[in-house]
């Protein structure tokens, strides 16, 4: 049994020939998992009895011929910024290193109601708050491909672990970027729903106006299935949508001739030569399948990061206001009054860049200043909106690079917060327009380095881009 | 210059969040950077746009409101499991007013 090459189909075909059991499995991942861990840091925290006493549940039904679900035995790890009850919850911060939660994610629920074992807590970005898992108070994660180089951020443990192969599918959390844009870097696929497809009850609130929770998978299919297992209307989140979750599998048929596709040209003009051949080349492969590809404008392109830097700091600022001491494990030793408790505990406890995001949106947001920044964010933000409305009237899909480069090294960027954040402009327009979007493995460089490409799809049209992203997948990606 | 040391220090006041002097001149240089980048938003003609605080798409104006029926909650115990200090039921916060 080779763990890192495992599908959920291959899973479920292994229980049920009995050649292991949901236990058996559980163990070696674990181990395995454990092993893998010095290399990438991918894991914060290991939650053993919890997935073994899920994997006995799953050979008892099997044991009595019942159906175990969909993802049954399928070892799964879970971005440490959505909640297990029971099992600690970091948000990659310093102020919650011992924070347990009292309840689970419904993604959490949904995924071990369907028999997926979630073996551990994955690294991230503080708060999921970056764009290389740098802003993690526990330390980087390595890229598997290359050790000295970033996984991408936020949500870089999770892409890590299925691209090391410790965990089959994974699940993270999108707000600007944090799930295609590891899923990109380490050569794994990653998907962004549609804003209110997954409900959100459970994950540590960033930015509420765009945070989307996702999976991630080395295949499409595997990515699809857990889709169709967390999306759907749960009465814990409000935003959660009513629309019927469909049959995603039955999509990925690999029925792509004739379909639409729109090429922004705003998202092809900074891209690294060899991202750009590897994308040039995506696009002709596409063409050959019988996809008839297209220009497109998006003209709003470049006011992308200004809004989104405005909105999303904003409502970061004060979504992180309740860590202040009170409630949440971490208090400042040295506070005599209740205010000097607040302001050390904060100062204390968040990292730099989450420091930064809560001064800049709580200066947006300050009397005077509402205006010029938010109000205005906001107005740009239908623009964007507006540009992919326009586009989907014409085409069926949008294709585009989710980076602007490969994987950068440690330490390269962490100095120049403005380059960080620039880096995430092609991945922000679709969560400021609610969209379902994702990245799947496109080729590598010269040196090895993956290169993920991004489709972008209307509203609630996952399945459309799950069937393009399956038939490019099954076509070898850009290469051959 | 966006913006002083005196309103970097105001900013902080306002999101409780206590800043070292060091912190302070490096959040200035690095605010400031990035509110000239944020400046390009004055280059957008949004005289016709309506301010977007949601995103939004085709559905039900109510159809995500869940009926108004009370469900069991937390409880006292589970709710303050991971309170840095708690008694008696309640959450403990340093002395807020002197007597």
């Amino acid at each position: 049994m080779d763990i890192a090459a495992l599908t959920i189909d291959q899973i479920r075909e292994g229980l049920h020939a009995r050649r292991f059991s949901s236990a058996e499995l559980t163990t070696a991942a674990l181990k395995f998992a454990r092993n893998e861990n010095a290399q990438t840091n991918a894991y914060l925290t290991f939650s053993e009895e919890r997935a073994l006493a899920t994997a006995r549940r799953v050979d008892e039904r099997l044991a009595r011929g019942e159906d175990p679900g969909p993802l049954a035995g399928v070892p799964v790890a879970v971005k440490d910024v959505i909640v297990t009850k029971g099992v600690r919850t970091t948000c990659g911060s310093k102020l919650l290193a011992n924070y347990v939660p009292p309840y689970d994610a419904t993604a959490v629920e949904r995924l071990e109601a369907a028999g997926g074992v979630i073996i551990g807590k994955t690294n991230c970005d503080e708060f999921a708050m970056g764009s290389s898992n740098e802003n993690s108070a526990f330390g980087p994660v390595r890229n598997p491909h290359a050790l000295d180089r970033v996984p991408g951020g936020s949500s870089g443990g999770s892409a890590a672990a299925v691209a090391q192969g410790t965990a089959v599918v994974a699940l993270g959390s999108d707000t600007g970027g944090s799930i295609r844009q590891p899923a990109s870097f380490c050569g794994v696929v990653g998907l962004t729903p549609t804003y209110g497809r997954v409900s959100r009850y459970g994950l540590t609130a960033f930015a509420s106006s765009l945070d989307h929770i996702g999976p991630f998978g080395r295949s499409v299919r595997d990515a699809a299935l857990v889709l169709s297992v967390i999306a759907g209307r749960d009465p814990l989140d409000s935003t959660s949508a009513e629309a019927p979750v469909p049959d995603y599998l039955r999509h990925l048929d690999g029925e792509i001739k004739g379909l639409k596709l729109g090429l922004p040209r705003e998202y092809l003009k900074d891209l690294t030569s060899e991202t750009g051949d590897l994308i040039a080349r995506a696009v002709e492969k596409l063409k050959r399948l019988g996809c008839e590809v297209r220009d497109i404008t998006l003209p709003a392109t470049d006011y992308a990061i200004a809004c989104y830097y405005v909105i999303a700091t904003a409502e970061a600022s004060s979504n992180l206001a309740r860590y202040d001491g009170v409630r949440y494990t971490s208090r400042s030793a040295s506070s005599e009054s209740l205010s000097d408790m607040y302001r050390n505990t904060r100062g204390e406890g968040f990292g730099a860049e989450c420091k930064r995001r809560i001064m800049l949106g709580t200066y947006v947001l300050s009397a005077g200043y509402y205006d010029a920044y938010y109000l205005k964010a906001q107005k740009v933000r239908a623009l964007i909106a507006r540009d992919f409305t326009n586009a989907f009237a014409e085409v069926d899909a949008i294709v585009a690079p989710v980076s602007p480069f490969p994987a950068f090294k440690i330490g390269e960027k962490i100095d120049d917060p403005m380059a960080m954040y620039l880096s995430d402009i092609y991945t922000i327009t679709g969560d400021l327009a609610g969209i379902p979007c994702m990245s799947v493995p496109c080729g590598k460089t010269a040196q090895g380095l993956p290169v993920g490409m991004q489709i972008l799809a209307k509203h609630f049209d996952e399945a459309r881009m799950f069937r393009l992203a399956d038939a490019f997948e099954r076509a070898g990606g850009a290469q051959n | 210059m966006k913006i002083t040391a005196e309103q970097v220090r105001y900013v902080a006041d306002l999101a409780n969040l206590h800043l070292t002097d060091d912190e302070v001149r490096k959040f200035q240089a690095d605010l400031d950077e990035i509110l000239v980048h944020l400046d390009r938003l004055n280059e957008v003609d949004t005289s016709r746009s309506e301010p977007m605080a949601q995103v939004l798409y085709e559905a039900e104006e109510t159809a995500t409101l869940r009926p108004d029926r009370s469900r069991p909650g937390l409880g006292t115990e589970l709710a303050l499991a991971n309170a840095p200090a708690a008694g008696s039921g309640y959450f403990k916060v340093p002395e807020v007013i002197k007597r």
